[in-house]
């Protein structure tokens, strides 16, 4: 029986490892292909890459992508780990309710929270008069980063002992101090993952910065906004850099939990051992 | 000995309605060693969080050296703690763990260094400034948690349950090392445990308590030999605890017989409790004896042995280095001090 299963099971994976990133494979290679043709290979070739940074609507489009990354996840961090620590310290009840409503915006799906705020947004905007642009793209994107950096900071803090607070204040510290000099520090880990997690999201991001960016534009949008008009090989050469990045990015939370995994399981083991 | 450092006085509280602690009166001089003792869930931890400031009494008065602190945060109290699961920082290592409250009190880092290092001194781990704290045992987290709180040189010391988490041997020699770290420090500690042994071994003032009330504070030995009521004498030690009728001043009856005893204050005819702790018995002959029972059981336990004795009305635990086979009958004989009369609580 278990025998029996184990050549289509691998046959499965591998189709399904196929299609997901065959299209990749070939977009990779094309991105060095030496002329515009997507069928035949003619030869090796960096054009594509340099021609991408002399183009002036790519390089302002990464601009703001990172632009937009970097200040949504510093701050999606900061409000995203006070939240988990007021959450953290509330009765259990509400606690749960309120971190299942958390869960809401994470398994939704992006066009719903896209369409919902730039709605919102075109509504306030005729209220305080503004437009969509930049800063809306920010608030949506601090506003979809936030549940993950919740999500990543509350089981670091689930592990804190629950005198920890209380010995820093006994120690000498005013609430603040114990606050940072000892909570932040000890939950750091967390912290750093919930904010790498946040870049990754923000600069991996389309469908909602589609919605809320009005003029402004992003990099996978310069990237949708190519696939438009004539085909060009520079598609290939920026997509190829924007999923290496995110792919390290990802490689390195996932090492990251990996490792801590990892340590607090062995002092788990430590501390029933003795 | 005798300035009251620590006062507590009406202390109440509760929590939404729930009485937790009930009219706690009680102080500790400078440099005793009082334990708070009594069944899990009495209130003791209660207690020590109202005198280290992380907890606000619903009534009632905290007087530290004269001066009422009930609205003193516990940044500015001159008290440290010892947590019952030790809170020790696990980003810093042991050096900066025990640093800690100098360096926020802005000490100079070469008097910190003299400082911590003579903690390590003191708490027998010399070298271990630079480990890490996750790499340390449960005993070695203990006394890295004492030297973390002592380093500031408190007034007092709060600990809840230091050794609670640790194994009887282990136990055993943190009791007498704590107890020497006391005396050498010379610093007041106030200690929460459940254990009655520990207690009666560690302490110069145990305080019992019971469903948030003080049940006696006394010595060791007022509280082993002349436990106030049923609940104290039941708790430290092993007791033999009876319904009986007081009938005069140093006369009561239980089992259908007159005993004198060295009691009195009571009402004519009083029902009360009598304990009787089983090492007091003398097993005497027959026909010299007050009590006549048949043997149920007899368990060897080290240096006594056990012996269950059941007469008419009650079963006595029997504690001789006689031993006695089951279903012999044996006689019994009490002298008036072996016999405590308590009134019902
Ligand atoms: N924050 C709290 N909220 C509600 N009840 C509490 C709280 N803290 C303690 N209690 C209750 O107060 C009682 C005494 O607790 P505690 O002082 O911890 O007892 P002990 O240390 O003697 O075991 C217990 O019944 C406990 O459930
Ligand atoms: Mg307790």
């Amino acid at each position: 029986m278990k025998k029996k299963s184990t050549f289509s099971q691998r046959l499965l994976i591998f189709l399904l490892f196929f299609f997901l990133y065959a299209p990749i494979i070939v977009l990779i290679i094309f991105s060095f292909n030496s002329t515009k043709s997507r069928s035949v290979w003619t030869g090796f070739t960096f054009d594509w890459y340099v021609k991408l940074f002399n183009n002036s609507a790519i390089l302002s489009a990464l601009y703001t992508t990172l632009l937009v990354s970097v200040l949504a996840a510093v701050i999606a961090t900061i409000a995203g780990t006070f939240a988990a620590v007021g959450l953290f310290n509330m009765k259990k009840r509400p606690r749960d309710i309120l971190l299942q409503i958390n869960n809401i915006p994470v398994i939704n799906a992006d066009i719903i929270t896209g369409v919902s705020l730039c709605v919102l947004f075109v509504f306030l905007g005729k209220i305080f008069n503004f437009k969509l642009g930049f800063g809306t793209l920010l608030i949506a994107h601090i506003t979809f980063n936030i549940p993950y950096v919740i999500l990543s900071v509350m089981p670091k803090l689930r592990q804190l002992d629950k005198n920890l607070f209380e010995a820093a204040q006994d120690l000498g510290c005013t609430w603040m101090q114990a606050f940072t000099k000892v909570i932040i520090p000890e939950i750091r880990p967390g912290i750093v993952n919930g904010l790498l997690m946040a870049f990754t999201l923000s600069v991996d991001d389309f469908v909602i910065s589609y919605f809320t960016a009005g003029s402004v534009e992003t990099l996978s949008m310069r990237i949708y906004a190519m696939t438009k008009k004539r085909i060009s090989p520079e598609i290939n050469a920026i997509s190829t850099i924007l999923f290496v990045t995110i792919l390290l990015l990802l490689i390195i939370i996932n090492v990251r939990q990996a490792q801590q995994e990892k340590a607090s399981a062995r002092k788990r083991a430590e501390f029933e051992n003795r | 000995m005798s300035e009251k450092l620590i006062n507590l006085e009406n202390i109440h509280k509760d929590y939404g309605g729930k009485v937790v602690l009930d009219n706690i009166n009680l102080y500790v001089r400078d440099k005793e060693f009082v334990t708070l003792l009594g069944p899990s869930g009495c209130g003791k931890t209660t207690t020590l969080r109202i005198i280290g400031g992380f907890e606000t009494p619903s009534a009632g008065v905290v007087y530290f050296d004269g001066k009422k602190i009930n609205d003193l945060p516990p940044h500015k109290r001159p008290v440290n703690t010892v947590f019952q699961r030790y809170a020790l920082f696990t980003h810093m290592n042991v050096y900066d763990n025990i640093a800690f409250g100098l360096r926020i009190a802005k000490v100079s880092e070469n008097v910190i260094k003299d400082r911590v290092t003579n903690m390590l001194k003191l708490i027998n781990l010399p070298d271990y400034a630079k480990r890490e704290v996750s790499s340390l045992s449960g005993g070695e987290q203990q006394r890295i948690a004492i030297a973390r709180a002592l380093v500031n040189h408190p007034r007092v010391l709060l600990l809840d349950e230091p050794l609670g988490a640790l194994d009887l041997k282990l136990r055993k020699e943190m009791q007498r090392e704590l107890k020497s770290i006391q005396q050498q420090v010379g610093i007041t500690f106030v200690y929460v445990t459940h254990d009655q042994e520990e207690a009666l071994t560690m302490s110069d003032t145990i305080v019992v308590m019971n469903k948030g009330k003080i049940q006696q504070i006394g010595t060791p030995v007022d509280i082993y030999n002349e436990p106030k009521n049923a609940f104290v004498a039941d708790f430290i030690g092993e007791s033999n605890i009876l319904d009986g009728v007081m009938h005069k001043d140093r006369l009561v009856s239980f089992c259908g017989k007159n005993f004198d005893c060295l009691d009195s204050g009571f009402e004519k005819d009083e029902t009360v409790d009598v304990v009787v702790r089983p090492e007091d018995f003398e097993i005497v002959p027959i026909e010299d004896a007050q009590l006549v029972g048949t043997v149920k059981s007899t368990i060897f336990m080290g240096v006594h042995n056990e012996i269950m004795v059941e007469t008419e009305d009650f079963t006595w635990k029997v504690h001789s280095i006689y031993n006695a086979e089951v279903g012999d009958k044996i006689g019994l004989f009490l002298t008036p001090d072996d016999i405590h009369i308590m009134h019902k609580s």
